[in-house]
């Protein structure tokens, strides 16, 4: 796929030579096959997310319903901001959901004021997670290591915790907060639909294509979800091969040589944090648009975890990993705990009574409400055998094809390197 | 069998790019599916799908757990399975057994995790994906607002599982969404005069309150029917949803001239609190010349296991309790129908949640079939309004301004010497209906629109 | 002044389990450099310890009384516990009243069991390997050894009492002079803070005067050059795991009676440890302990009225602001030694 190490490795000579011959919209050779790969995934996801035809027993495993398919791509926003600060200069951020949650809360109040166009709700969203961030990142990159986490994870706490209480006048605390029929909502015009809409098209909108037995649904807000992934994406590359990017690993691989080269490397982190905290506050006002109630719990500390684990469990520092990472947790968070016994019985059916009663006891723990083991299982295993997450196991099976290492494991050497650091 | 979409606008028309591409001419839309009866998630075959939204993980598991045991008995039973259960007693025999107007009752199952979000989430698929015609269950206020206001918004009929805010048939009714359990002004209305009795007209009471909005509507009724009966409010004081040891909050109580304490708190909190109350002396002491007293104002007896022998005497509020027909008799009737269905099938007793999930899911059914619709506004049409009988709570009525169930409130003591973990409390005094009805523009429920029903598509 | 002394008392009993866990944590850290996610659930598990002797013990064998009827109105089964039958009814009883005190007992073997599997099963595959890979490996861990104890106890809280004689509570201020009902402090909270100041002292003890202890001050210290003196020093280390996992699983143990164990218990304490471990000074034994106690009674103090009348939402977030406050003064924490986990 792409080798994102070779800046490093190539010096600032070769960079600029490079540059010159710079290829699509800015991006050179494997970047924009990266790029490429990421479009037809985006665009083709609810083909791809529905293997199975609606009938079958396999159903269960199709993910390619509107929310689900939202949920995949606002979460990889997530991840591929958080993967800026984390993945480049190592800073190990706890509290990267707070950013999200007040995301969500602005794009909501903006719903409540103005009206249900999507517009002003994700600028706004952007903007204010970019001034908490900036208050919080200035405070916590004082410290470094595991003080900046501990720093990070607790103005993350605190914001919860006030939200969920003693804020609720903003916050609508334990419900939610949502849009009420006696809200002002002055931009609102008389015509315009009364749920999330980007110019009068609904998020919600949905076309659904049957094709024989299949089934796919086309939902409006999904694409506006994966156009803006494909955006952030696409800056994602730009700052990971800019000098910007390349200071930001400098600080990763040595701070204090940095240091002492007369570089001050703050006003760097702090950019790097300031724009994954816009990346979350835009997923949050995401989130929001496609479904407007923005809770508190959004903004706990396992959120925040959760975008940690996203960000390793699909190859931090890669470009792609984190987007992996997102769509693997969220597949099992709601494909896995839907499996119940009744549906175990069904697939079972076909063996003989006492077989199936076995094979559904062996299977029953891990599915349903036991989906948290086998997620617990799988980050133990991810990390114990793929220690550069999914993507240097995706990069093992294409080597072992292509019998070519060279070409095949970049992503993963990116990877690896991680773990010599 | 799943059609998802419920709102079609025509994404087409306005030339989405990608969309047009893909959806060659030759493909049929689904549009032309569903819609023909005009309303989200139309069943088609010869079976109708529902969705029961739980907490599977998390501090509430186990009452999910036993909120799906109960979803699981009521669709055997609407499908003609097992002995009937509730269906031979229930006032409306419009049920048969032979599932939902003929279609075959199936059901898929989701995981609320006790968050609005992943409740949302777990509803969202259910309608999209599953297909759906109605939700139910919820473990906690904020989970079965969020996810009403959701069914609202979809078109799909919300009936809520254990849900004790005042919000929820107040100030976030939906036209949707209906609500057989009770709230926290109810058990304010209901424990008022038995408080009267056994502890009389002249308390202090100190309030533990759980700081998010359920814990401040159930002080805020405590609060008004006790000093109503003219008891004083020491004090209040709020604690946070995480707090895990209760001490420093229960050690001063005694020494602020308070002789009740209230513990506004629901699961794990009540029960941590509780512990530490009684670690702290409170039950034996002695405050004002008077024995002190604790009061819970919304028992969860499953939850009250983790209390054991703490709960011994201690009062609260219930929905509903397994007893009550043989302690109280006819009036009750259903109940005992359904104990021995679900003990015949799972060995134990019924907790309340699981009562009022098995409830709805009968309501509901019991409303498609007179309406002789599954359309979510003849659904709502036929629930609104509606008194029925022989579902366990005695004479029932389905309130039309705001989706509340009017019923029988029981008040219930911690047993002092339960036999087993499943006979922890004993029936005190059952409020009847009258003392418990409010009018529905009451203040603490002000502020709330039903909307109109929405049929979705 | 009682209501000080009364709030002084409620934070040393949260302190001490903050104290327990941070000093496991912190032993693991110092020692092994692994950032350990489960240490929580390993309270938990000791906590389970508590509750699984206690249904061994109340192992019960069924007898059915014609007499009576259960609530199908079948025949009443009733349960007898074996130990009753096997030692007695009051020796037996005796023995099922003070199952929390025996599972001190039971769970240190079965907590250093643990421990070492642990260690050399997973965790020693991961002293080279990023935090951030300790963080998720441990974390998925937690969230198995969470899920099993879950499948096999449910999600429910558990009562798990104190002996009859440690039940209740007893007049602290008069005592001390205060007037009479100022100060009621339950019995088995001053039981828990005097047992976790032994437990405390134990393990400052073995590291100060032992042979053993001293070597493993040294490979703390330099690890390098310990191990060039021809010492195994890794052995140690990995004994040393067992110790904390021990430590923690003590602390979940005598913890059952304060509040009804539940298998997220870990989850609860992990985040809040981890904080008083930092505020400590990571690598820092004193630092934790002090933390634990620090943050433990400023706990307390927030949670009077008085303080959430002066700043309301205060006792929602003291610990954390607390926490920023001390890492913006003191950039390693209380007791913080300078180089660790600042890469």
């Amino acid at each position: 796929m792409t080798d994102q190490t070779q800046h490093t490795a190539a010096g600032p000579a070769t960079t600029r030579a490079r540059r010159k011959s710079q290829g699509v919209l800015g991006l050179r050779g494997r970047d924009i096959t990266l790029m490429g790969i990421v479009l037809f995934l985006t665009l083709a996801a609810p083909f791809i997310l529905n293997p199975f035809p609606a009938t079958s027993g396999m159903a269960q495993f199709n993910a390619g319903y509107p929310d689900l398919m939202q949920r995949f791509v606002i979460f990889g926003i997530f991840a591929i901001g958080f993967n800026i600060l984390f993945g480049l200069t190592g800073y190990l951020s706890f509290g990267h959901a707070a950013f999200l949650g007040v995301g969500s809360y602005s794009a909501v109040w903006m719903f409540k004021l103005l009206g249900y166009n999507i517009v002003p709700g994700l600028v706004l969203s952007v903007i204010v997670a970019g001034l908490f961030s900036l208050v919080i990142g200035y405070i916590s990159l004082r410290r470094s290591g595991i003080y900046f986490s501990i720093l990070t994870l607790a103005f993350a706490q605190m914001s919860f915790a006030l939200a969920y209480s003693v804020l609720t006048p903003i916050t609508n605390g334990e419900t939610g907060l949502q849009v009420y029929t006696s809200d002002p909502q002055y931009l609102q015009s008389a015509d315009a639909p009364s749920i999330p809409h980007l110019f009068g098209l609904e998020m919600r909108a949905t076309e659904t294509l049957r094709l024989g037995g299949w089934s796919f649904d086309l939902n409006f807000g999904y694409y506006v979800c994966a156009v803006v992934m494909v955006l952030a994406f696409y800056l994602a590359i730009r700052i990971f091969r800019s000098p910007f990017g390349m200071m930001l690993r400098a600080v990763k691989s040595n701070q204090q040589r940095m240091n002492y080269t007369g570089l001050n490397s703050r006003p760097y982190t702090l950019a790097a944090f300031v724009i994954s905290g816009m990346y979350a506050g835009l997923a949050g006002g995401l989130m929001a648009s496609m479904d407007p109630l923005a809770g508190a719990e959004r903004m706990q500390w396992t959120a925040s975890g959760e975008v940690v684990l996203m960000t390793i469990l699909g190859g931090a520092g890669t470009l792609i990993g984190p987007v992996l990472g997102a769509g693997l947790i969220k597949y099992f968070e709601n494909i896995f705990s839907k499996i119940n016994d009744g549906v175990l019985h069904q697939w079972f059916a076909f063996m003989p009574d006492g077989i199936e009663d076995l094979l559904v006891g062996i299977v029953h723990p891990f599915v349903g409400k036991g989906w948290h083991l086998t997620l617990g299982l799988l980050f133990m295993l991810v990390v114990i055998f793929l220690p550069g997450g999914l993507v240097e196991g995706g990069q093992r099976i294409a080597s072992v094809f292509r019998r070519d290492r060279k070409a095949g494991g970049a992503e993963a050497r990116a990877a690896a390197k991680r773990n010599v650091e | 069998m799943s059609s998802s979409n419920y709102s079609r606008r025509r994404l087409l028309k306005t030339g989405a790019a990608t969309g047009a591409a893909l959806a060659t001419p030759t493909l049929f839309t689904g549009a032309a599916w569903a819609q023909e009866q005009g309303f989200t998630n139309a069943p088609t075959g010869g079976t109708v799908t529902l969705g029961f939204n739980v907490p599977q993980t998390g501090p509430y598991a186990d009452e999910g757990a036993d909120e799906l045991r109960a979803f699981e008995l009521a669709v055997e039973h609407l499908n003609g399975e097992g002995d009937g259960g509730m269906l031979s007693t229930f006032s409306s025999q419009a049920l048969e057994g032979s599932g939902i107007l003929g279609k075959r009752v199936e059901y898929v199952t989701g995981d609320t995790q006790t968050k609005s979000d992943a409740a949302r989430a777990s509803a969202r698929s259910m309608i999209e994906k599953d297909g759906v015609i109605m939700i139910s269950g919820g473990s906690s206020s904020g989970v079965a607002v969020a996810v009403q206001g959701l069914c609202q918004e979809a078109g799909i009929i919300f009936m809520a599982g254990l849900t004790h805010s005042n919000d929820t048939t107040g100030k976030d009714r939906k036209a949707n969404g209906f609500r057989h359990f009770f709230n926290a002004y109810q058990s304010a209305a209901a424990m008022g005069p038995v408080l009267e009795s056994l502890y009389g007209n002249d308390r202090k009471a100190y309030h533990l309150t759980a700081d998010y909005t359920w814990g401040w509507t159930t002080q805020e009724s405590m609060q008004a029917a006790t000093e109503a009966l003219g008891w004083e409010t020491v004090n209040n004081v709020l604690t946070p949803l995480a707090s895990t040891d209760f001490s420093s909050y229960i050690a001063p109580v005694l020494q602020s001239g308070a002789d009740v304490l209230f513990l506004n708190h629901y699961g794990g909190n009540m029960v941590n609190s509780l512990t530490n109350a009684v670690q702290f002396g409170l039950k034996e002491a002695q405050a004002n010349g008077k024995d002190f007293q604790i009061v819970v104002p919304l028992y969860s007896e499953l939850m009250a296991r983790g209390a054991g022998q703490n709960i011994a005497g201690i009062p609260g509020s219930q929905n509903w309790d397994w007893k009550l027909e043989n302690q109280l008799g006819e009036k009750y009737k259903g109940t005992n129908d359904f104990v021995q269905a679900f003990g015949e099938k799972y060995g134990f007793p019924p907790s309340q949640a699981a009562h009022t999930c098995y409830v709805q899911t009968l309501l509901y059914a019991d409303a498609v079939q007179r309406a002789g619709s599954f359309n979510p506004c003849a659904v709502v049409e036929a629930l609104e309004g509606f008194e029925f009988d022989g579902l366990g709570n005695g004479p029932t009525l389905y309130r039309a301004e705001d989706h509340q169930c009017f019923k029988d409130v029981v008040v219930v003591r911690g047993k002092e010497n339960p036999e087993n973990e499943f006979d922890l409390v004993e029936i005190v005094e059952v409020t009847p209906t009258e003392a418990v009805t409010y009018p529905h523009d009451h203040p603490m429920f002000a502020g709330g629109e039903l909307g109109e029903c929405n049929p979705g598509a | 002044m009682d209501a000080i002394f009364l709030q002084i008392l409620n934070g040393l009993d949260k302190g001490s389990a903050y104290a327990l866990i941070a000093l496991g944590l912190t032993l693991i850290f110092g020692t092994l450099g692994v950032v350990n996610f489960a240490h929580g659930a390993l309270f938990m598990i000791g906590a389970f310890c508590a509750v699984t002797l206690s249904r061994l013990l109340s192992l019960s064998f069924t007898t059915i009384d014609e007499t009576r009827t259960d609530f199908l109105g079948n025949p009443m089964k009733v349960e007898t516990p074996y130990a009753e039958w096997l030692f007695g009814p009051e020796f037996g009883a005796a023995i099922i009243d003070w199952t929390v005190p025996l599972s001190i007992l039971f769970a240190i073997p079965v907590m250093l069991v643990v421990g070492l599997v642990m260690e050399r099963g997973l965790i020693k595959h991961f002293y080279k390997r990023p935090h951030a890979d300790q963080i998720l490996v441990t974390f998925g861990l937690a969230i198995v050894l969470q899920e099993v104890i879950k499948y096999f106890y449910g999600a429910n809280p558990i009562p798990t009492p104190a002996p009859e004689l440690f039940r209740g509570s007893f007049d602290f201020g008069a005592l001390l002079g205060f007037e009479a009902n100022a100060v009621i402090y339950p019995i088995w909270r001053a039981v828990y803070f005097i047992f976790s100041l032994t437990v405390i002292a134990a393990v400052f003890g073995f590291l100060q005067f032992t042979t053993f202890g001293m070597v493993v001050r040294a490979g703390m210290a330099d690890r390098e050059t310990v191990g060039l003196l021809g010492i195994d020093i890794d052995k140690r280390f990995t004994i040393m795991f067992g110790i904390a996992a021990a430590v923690a699983g003590l602390a979940g143990v005598m913890y059952t009676p304060i509040n009804p164990p539940n298998y997220h218990m870990g989850m609860d304490f992990l985040v809040l440890s981890f904080v008083v471990v930092v505020v400590g000074g990571m690598g820092s034994l004193p630092g934790a302990v002090l933390a634990g106690f620090l943050l433990g009674i400023l706990e307390s103090f927030a949670s009077t009225a008085w303080a959430i009348n002066l700043v309301p939402g205060i006792n929602q977030i003291i610990i954390y602001l607390v926490a920023i406050v001390v890492l913006l003064t003191r950039p390693r924490g209380l007791m913080g030694r300078k180089g660790v986990m600042e890469e």
